[in-house]
């Protein structure tokens, strides 16, 4: 099976080229944010080196987020699109998760990813391996940093904590908790190859046109309306004309 | 005969998400378009991060059907067309993103457009072009006068410097009452009531082609809020008739003055504004008695709201004019021309 994964949740951009679990091509660019200028030129010379058609491929792995919002649309927007144009397989892996897979394999203790999403708020959520299974004991969510230290503190266990981890956010995690270690640098970024890995043995997505990233945080401006509208939102505001 | 040449065209530039094919540039085979206006009424304006959302919900779904509806695969297509400027920088990625990746999955040339000449090309589907030509582009986000010499050769003689006309009919259409996008209703209210505010007509007899359409909306609002001081009621049909009045004095005598200067075959309105009634006759009126030679051609109503069937008919010509962007293209949200 050959998989084309894709990860611009962040700043860093990842993309790797798999086959039947075995790496083909990988790429991992750290120098800009544009990733709408780089990931297409990037997916399309990995796949000339690789000697891979769009057509070969059988399925389209992508993280869906959460993270920066263009960001996780340019490589959801991408993925959705092929595998929809191509009709082959499409696989949504949470962002978080992609960071986790490697730290834990490699030591064996429960891993917190998170990603900064500013005023002191992360989006995070807490692995670990159960019969070989990649399981959460933290759910994925949007927490105010110290929520997220209490439940490392409630869980009772050592944890490793891996992503975008600020200084501001080191300095809390140092004085309020003696639960955790933070990982080495190569965790803080998502690699294409453990994004895909995780992606070959899931389900792929039965309703391609209904694939949207998992932003895990609605936006201001509907989050107010709610406050001011109660139980007046409909499912669907967009309609064909 | 020649093979039949099919554009897959792709327009997110604001709140319309649209996917359309069109054929030799002229005939519209499909024009999908999910307006997501519902939804920003809520908040009275477009939001962009909720509009980048919805266009991610629509886009693959409004991919399958553009190409269902036209009965066409991607065999038969000879090149993506795609709006990258100007727009909100969230709304236009989401179509560069997709039409990237449907011309790389079946390598088929990628044609960049700007939104404002495809505005121009919804009057393509009225009759064939002829030049020198000029445009009068009027919608939420711009209102400019352009010149296009010949074939896809386009110079803006003049524009707004502040506000878009049809962003003045949003922001008095707020005083009004009257619920986001206003400009359908404050123009039929207008057909109601007369100009009796006589509002300011800023630049009009200023020596260019430019705008200005912030000081008939301060104005307007002060109008309102003195006389709610006064705990006076105003006829909002006359302030509507006023106000778009004003708007359209502006408007044609611009036109006017650019089209004594520049001489042309054809004189194009486009853009959302141009479904204004008001609008329409007057510049129908105004041609038709100062400048009998030349051809009006008014996009059609249902096409001059934010649509890829425009997008489609630029395309072919930007493609036959072997305009080509490769994988790296970027939205430009402040695309000129
Ligand atoms: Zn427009």
């Amino acid at each position: 099976m050959k998989i084309l994964s894709i990860d611009t949740s962040n700043a860093p951009m990842a993309i790797a080229l798999v086959e039947d679990k075995q790496l083909v091509a990988e790429t991992t660019l750290n120098i800009t944010k544009n990733h709408s200028v780089f990931l297409m030129p990037v997916i399309e010379q990995l796949m000339q080196m690789a000697s891979w058609t769009p057509q070969q491929l059988n399925r389209i792995v992508v993280a869906q987020g959460p993270g920066s919002y263009t960001g996780v649309r340019i490589a959801v927007t991408t993925a959705k699109t092929l595998a929809s144009t191509l009709n082959i397989e499409l696989v949504g892996v949470s962002s978080l998760e992609v960071l986790a897979k490697a730290p834990i394999e490699l030591t064996g203790l429960p891993v917190v990813s998170i990603f900064n999403a500013r005023r002191n708020t992360a989006f995070a959520g807490g692995y670990q391996l159960k019969n070989n299974q990649l399981q959460t004991f933290i759910p994925e969510a949007h927490y105010e940093l110290a929520d997220l230290i209490s439940q490392i503190n409630a869980n009772q266990q050592p944890v490793m904590v891996v992503g975008e981890i600020i200084p501001e956010f080191k300095d809390q995690f140092m004085n309020n908790t003696n639960l955790v270690t933070f990982g080495n640098a190569q965790s803080q970024f998502p690699s294409a190859f453990q994004l895909a890995l995780i992606g070959t043995d899931r389900q792929s997505v039965e309703d391609i046109d209904g694939f949207v990233p998992n932003y895990l945080r609605i936006t201001e401006a509907e989050m107010n309306w709610q406050k001011s509208h109660p139980g007046e939102s409909k499912k669907s505001y967009v309609r064909e004309v | 005969m020649d093979k039949r040449k099919l554009i897959l065209a792709f327009e997110t530039s604001c709140d319309e998400t649209s996917i359309a094919v069109v054929e030799n540039g002229e005939k519209i085979l499909s024009n999908i378009v999910a307006t997501q206006i519902d939804s920003h009424q809520r908040f009275g304006g477009v939001v962009p991060e909720v509009a980048s959302r919805h266009h991610i919900e629509q886009i693959t779904h409004c991919l399958t059907e553009a190409l269902e509806v036209a009965d066409v695969d991607y065999d038969d297509l000879s090149a993506v067309a795609v709006t990258y400027g100007p727009g909100l920088v969230g709304s236009l990625l989401i179509g560069v993103t997709a039409a990237k990746a449907v011309a790389f999955a079946h390598n088929l040339p990628l044609v960049p457009v700007n939104h404002m000449a495809g505005h121009i090309y919804a009057a393509r589907f009225v009759d064939q072009f002829q030049y020198p030509q000029m445009a009068l582009l009027v919608s939420g986000g711009h209102t400019e006068i352009v010149y296009i010499k010949s074939e896809y050769d386009f110079e803006i003689l003049g524009e707004t410097r502040d506000d878009a006309a049809g962003e003045a009919y949003d922001k008095i259409g707020r005083v009004l009452g009257v619920n986001y996008p206003a400009g359908k209703t404050i123009d039929e209210w207008a057909h109601e009531g007369s100009d009796t505010f006589d509002f300011p007509r800023a630049m009009i007899k200023e020596d260019n082609y430019d705008f200005s359409f912030s000081g008939l909306k301060s104005a307007f609002i002060n109008t309102v809020h003195n006389a709610e001081q006064r705990d006076e009621e105003l006829n909002s049909r006359d302030l509507a008739a006023s106000f778009q009045q004003s708007v359209v004095d502006v408007l044609a005598s611009k036109v006017e003055r650019a089209l004594l200067d520049h001489p042309v075959k054809q004189f194009v309105v486009a853009g959302g504004v141009a479904a204004n009634k008001g609008l329409r006759s007057r510049i129908e009126r105004d041609l038709q008695t100062k400048f009998p030679n030349v051809q009006l051609l008014m996009a059609p109503l249902k096409l001059c709201g934010d649509n890829a069937a425009m997008i489609g008919a630029a395309g072919q010509v930007a493609f036959d004019h072997k305009k080509r962007t490769d994988m790296s293209l970027n939205a430009v949200p402040g695309l000129s021309f």
